[in-house]
């Protein structure tokens, strides 16, 4: 635990009145706060290293205990033991024999809680959890993050899943067809809210994982397939994989290479319209025949000798 | 998310310790949908977040109803922007 120096997270002075402090606490509250920043790590710790010390500065009485004890805060039970020693003993205070606690430099602040709630261990040892705010508001909980990976294989199918949250388990179904970097809420999965407030939710965002050869754009799959020159140009069938299964499918008699194709309703599922599926276009890549026989070699050639 | 449930606003308004002008005013200009029953006006709960959200704004950050507003719109245009970046995204690692 470090020290924290309430004063510079505000960028007021030591003297600063108390007017002058809300200012500063309002002007970087609006800078900072969750609700203008949504899902901005950084802005919510600022946010909450300003709201502590706000909480702070603004109380006459923290703030004098922070004044009075302040960097040395660690020792401040052990201080006041002594001052009231003295005064029973009716001398003079005599402090606290110079230095030894000047070592509190500034570091990184440690956070014991979550979002607006979240006060750092320097607080809690000071001032114990205590709140600020609209004092009779119940607050709702935070709301928490959470990623789940996903093949391209498992978000062509709805299904279910046990996913654990706060130890307790909890089964979800995916519909078919959510996208790479969608989001579902889980209501009330979140932290618990304070004050009696409601729960916050779960947000959780699927990471889908292309394990197949198609190119996924929104509902659409794209592939390419090889066809023999032969094929290409004398027409015949071919046998694809798509993601319902194999199709076989007519190549047209000269089918020039980079030939697009759609396959209606081969695609990948719409989220959460049943029986609704995008296009799966299929491009023709016309591979050219190697390592030619002589006859080969002789027959092309005669070809290329008619058609000249 | 749809959701039928309503909440009184004038539940809404003494939990939160706030006006129930401030969520007229949210209403007026076309911040919020509140639903009348019988001279009572309720919440629906899938707007919930959304005003409680306005009323930190307002009572936490003071910032008055015009600011609420251009927060409110700029929000969305980031949102709407971050949706098209993942599209984008997703169009170059497919």
């Amino acid at each position: 635990m470090d020290f924290v120096d309430y004063y510079k997270t505000l960028g007021v002075a030591k003297n600063a009145s108390a007017d002058d402090i809300k200012k500063a606490y309002r002007k970087l509250a609006r800078k900072f706060h969750p609700d203008v920043n949504p899902n901005d790590k950084e802005a919510h710790k600022k946010f909450q290293q300003i709201n502590e010390a706000h909480e702070v500065l603004s109380d006459p009485e923290k703030r004098k205990k922070y004044d009075q004890y302040g960097e040395n805060w660690k020792h401040a039970d052990q201080y006041e033991q002594a001052r009231q020693q003295q005064q029973q003993a009716g001398g003079g205070f005599g402090g606290f024999g110079g230095g030894g606690f000047g070592n509190f430099g500034g570091g990184e602040y440690t956070y014991s809680g979550g979002e607006e709630g979240g006060f750092s261990d320097f607080f809690e040892s000071l001032f114990g959890g205590s709140r600020g705010r609209r004092s009779h508001a119940k607050y709702r909980g935070q709301d928490f993050n959470a990623e789940l990976q996903l093949s391209l294989t498992e978000a062509y199918t709805t299904h279910k899943q046990t996913l654990t949250i706060n130890g307790k388990n909890v089964r979800i179904t995916i519909p078919a067809g959510v996208e790479n970097g969608q989001q579902i809420k889980l209501k009330g999965y979140g932290s618990p809210g304070a004050n009696g407030g409601p729960n916050g939710d779960l947000f959780i965002t699927f990471v889908i994982n292309n394990n197949t050869d198609f190119r996924r754009e929104g509902n659409d799959l794209y592939k390419t397939e090889d066809i023999d020159l032969y094929t290409a140009l004398l027409g015949g069938e071919k046998t694809i994989d798509t993601m319902s299964g194999k199709i076989k499918l007519k190549v047209n008699p000269e089918t020039q290479n980079g030939t697009k194709i759609r396959l209606k309703g081969k695609g990948f599922p719409v989220y959460k319209k049943e029986g609704q599926f995008g296009d799966l276009y299929i491009t023709w890549e016309v591979k050219l025949p190697t390592n030619l026989t002589q006859k080969q070699k002789d027959l092309f050639t005669e070809l290329s000798k008619l058609s000249s | 998310m749809e959701n039928d449930e309503l909440i009184p606003a004038e539940d809404f308004c003494m939990y939160h310790n706030i006006e129930y002008s401030f969520i007229s005013s949210l209403e007026d200009s076309g911040l919020i949908r509140v639903t009348a029953v019988e001279q009572h006006t309720f919440i629906p709960a899938d707007e919930l977040q959304k005003l409680e959200k306005f009323v930190r704004l307002h009572y936490d950050l003071d910032i008055n109803l015009e600011g609420i507003e251009t927060i409110n719109h700029l929000l969305e245009k980031i949102d709407e922007m971050n949706k098209q970046i993942l599209q984008l995204k997703n169009k170059v690692i497919s």
